[in-house]
């Protein structure tokens, strides 16, 4: 056996570290690592046994005929027998409809939190993440379009069921598993009973999301998760279409209903020159925020590279970040910060009361964190999060 | 997805799915190796070049010949292979106006040229390419001096290709037979308008030319799968094609131009059809129409086949496509000013019976 994670029995944790390594992800190491691209095998995929990876889906409706319709996510795809949704991981086999993404684990790596990036939850500590192929929407500017934008059998992949996960997460230190790099949404049976095998053993689950669901299905997958970030990827519904092919009601109906459920949330916004860094859609999504979720949700504007489709536009200007940030301050926002900028002061957490720096972050890292309590040392202002396990 | 945040994780080695080292020995091998069927050996043809081979330029009028033999089974279920290579000599005949059918393919293929016949085995041995048509035509290209090992029949997946019937051959001598799935995709996208791909490397690595042999069915989201969404099977991500009835998808591949540089003839396979419930087999809606469509212009073989696919629903009492919300839009996209693929107007398609 050639895979880099021994996931049948023993850890080999050189092994694993190399696979975690190759990347060129180096833990603690880089400030903004270069973009990866899990490049295809040359000589062709592995042979991998499907049967080990497909699980009957959870979320869906028999129709006549043989057909199925998708109930996951907004796009409800009315699939035929023998073919498959549009996330590419979900196939109908003779009017039952599967998820063919099981514990079939294409990308696994030992991260940083904060590269989630949640700033404001367990600061300081790794997570054990993971990905398989698929999404539900296929973003013109996707970093990781080779594996999410794959079906998987195209992309070589280990089984790791849900305790083994666990172990893993345990194994390595890793106080929390996140779901992430693709689009776990198109994983929601594999991600809901890895959770439920992480907590048994102690250790937290976190997602990293569009959040482009169904209300049914976000209640039962993510209501499993103890943190989640979503990527609100504009404030209008044409980027959403010509951009993301997705819609932004449902993304921001999911943003409410974790808020009603609780969710500990952080929101990305990636901003991305000419198309989404206008005024009106910063002010718009302040505005929205504080009115539908508090002020207290963190939100990041992270820089764009160009990338997959959308290769013909520059890196976002740190002005344009920085005045994104500069209204959402003024909109009354706490926590707005700045990504994939590395050195920039709004990498870090301030206490909105005395503006003490409280968290100082050095690239991934949390290089400092004075919350006690809490709360700011400084002035006792309560901070919000989850900032010590 | 994601924004491009949490963009770096582990990457297993790359690792190569080993190709069978198994070699046909000579034509006759190939034929039992490759195709269930039985096969029909003949002499060579010696017939020469007899004019350059032409891309397939489109002339202001596009033909679409329909050969039919109703007695393509016999008395049985199973396509006579002797009747399958006439049926298509005529077809081929009729196309180029030739008096052979060796004349025609040498129109068509040059010796040297490497032949990548992209059949459909998404429905299994029920509705899949026919294996002894494929037969036929790896027999009149080798004839035409094609050599067996320039020649490779394949389709996405290895495994669907061995459910409908066809032996895989990666042997160097013989013909090929084998899925993308044993040689990847290219690691680069491409694109045009809506589509970004990867596209298979059979096509891109082992094919100078492309025939194309589609089946001639239903499906659900397009309303027709014949010869144009059949290039679904050449890329890596046809599931985000899907939407709004595969448009303008479906025309924006075939725009590319790794295709079409490529694209020298659609054999539609039509000996069994399917009017409803595709693109799987559905026998309850399939008919033994015992034909092949064979056109050089995609556009007017679609439109010609979703004409008879309809008259098939109405003789069968069902709704037009249009009236099921599912008409095959994709059609007129391809021939409209922006692509250019062919034409979907009657009036300037001729339909040769054969």
């Amino acid at each position: 056996m050639d895979h880099e994670l021994d996931v049948q029995g023993n850890v080999n944790r050189r092994s694993f570290l190399k696979c975690a390594l190759a990347s060129g992800a180096a833990l603690g190491v880089g400030e903004f690592p270069a973009s990866l691209a899990a490049a295809p095998l040359p000589g062709g995929a592995q042979k991998q046994d499907d049967a080990q990876f497909t699980v009957e889906a959870k979320f869906y409706q028999k129709l006549q005929n043989k057909k199925v319709k998708c109930k996951l996510c907004p796009r409800e795809c009315t699939v035929g027998d023998r073919e498959r949704g549009y996330c590419g991981v979900r196939e109908n086999r003779g009017g039952t409809y599967y998820s063919l993404v099981h514990s079939r684990v294409c990308a696994a790596h030992v991260d940083p939190v904060e590269k989630k990036p949640l700033f404001h939850y367990l600061p300081g500590t790794v997570a054990f993440s993971l990905a398989t192929a698929g999404c539900n929407v296929n973003c013109k500017f996707c970093q990781n379009w080779d594996i999410s934008q794959s079906r998987p059998e195209q992309v070589p992949a280990d089984f790791i069921p849900p305790r083994r996960v666990a172990e893993l997460a345990k194994q390595y230190g890793c106080p929390t598993i996140a779901y992430t790099y693709s689009e776990p949404v198109v994983f929601s049976e594999f991600l809901m009973d890895a959770a439920d095998a992480g907590h048994a053993a102690g250790i937290r689950s976190i997602v990293v999301s569009n959040g482009y669901m169904q209300q049914e299905s976000l209640k039962a997958a993510y209501g499993k998760m103890d943190a989640v970030k979503i990527d609100l990827k504009s404030f209008t519904e044409s980027y959403y279409k010509d951009v993301v092919t997705g819609q932004l009601k449902p993304v921001l109906d999911s943003l409410v209903t974790l808020r009603k459920m609780d969710k500990w949330t952080e929101i990305v916004y990636l901003v991305v020159p000419t198309l989404n860094d206008d005024d009106a859609g910063f002010q718009g999504l302040a505005r929205w925020i504080k009115t539908n979720l508090g002020l207290d949700v963190p939100l990041h504007f992270t820089q764009f590279h160009p990338e997959y489709l959308l290769k013909n536009l520059p890196i976002t200007p740190v002005p344009t970040l920085e005045r994104a940030k500069a209204i959402a301050d003024s909109e009354g926002l706490h926590y707005v910060y700045i990504g994939n900028v590395p050195g920039h002061p709004a990498q870090n957490t301030y206490c909105p009361k005395c503006h003490k720096m409280l968290v100082e972050r050095v690239g991934f890292t949390a290089s400092k964190n004075l919350i006690r309590k809490d709360s700011c040392p400084f002035c006792q202002h309560p901070i919000p999060g989850i900032w010590h396990t | 997805m994601l924004p491009q945040t949490d963009s770096n994780r582990g990457v297993y080695p790359q690792r190569r799915s080993a190709m069978s080292a198994k070699r046909s020995a000579s034509r006759r091998d190939f034929l039992k190796e490759c195709f269930s069927g039985a096969a029909l050996l003949r002499a060579s043809g010696t017939m020469g070049l007899l004019a350059p081979v032409q891309q397939a330029a489109l002339p202001a009028k596009s033909k679409v010949v329909i050969a039919r033999d109703e007695l393509l089974r016999g008395t049985g279920s199973t396509v006579d292979s002797r009747r399958m290579l006439s049926l298509l000599d005529r077809a081929m005949q009729t196309l180029f106006d030739r008096d052979h059918a060796i004349e025609a393919w040498s129109k068509l293929v040059r010796p040297g040229e490497t032949v990548g016949l992209k059949v459909n085995t998404l429905g299994g041995r029920g509705l899949s390419s026919n294996l002894q048509l494929v037969e036929a035509i790896c027999e009149r290209l080798q004839e035409a001096g094609t050599k067996a090992g320039d020649i490779v029949v394949w389709d996405r997946d290895s495994n669907e290709l061995e459910h409908s019937g066809f032996h895989l051959s990666t042997g160097a001598s013989g013909v090929q037979c084998f899925g993308t799935d044993r040689v990847d995709y290219e690691p680069e996208l491409v694109t045009h308008g809506s589509v970004g791909s990867r596209l298979s490397r059979i096509l891109t690595q082992r094919c100078n030319v492309l025939i194309n042999v589609p089946v001639l069915k239903d499906h659900d989201g397009a309303g027709v799968t014949i010869a144009m969404k059949n290039m679904y099977g050449v890329i890596h991500n046809p599931n985000k094609y899907h939407p709004n009835g595969c448009n303008p998808y479906i025309a924006d591949l075939n725009m590319l131009p790794e295709i079409r540089s490529r694209m020298r003839l659609t054999i539609c396979d039509a000996t069994t059809a399917q009017y409803e419930g595709g693109p799987a087999f559905k026998p309850e809606y399939s008919w033994r129409h015992n034909a092949l469509i064979v056109s050089q212009d995609p556009v007017a073989l679609d439109y010609t086949g979703w004409q008879i696919i309809e008259r098939k629903r109405a003789e069968k009492g069902l709704k037009t496509l249009q009236a099921e919300g599912r008409a095959p839009h994709y059609i007129a996209t391809a021939a409209d000013a922006g692509h250019q693929l062919g034409t979907n107007d009657p009036s300037r398609i001729t339909v040769a019976e054969a």
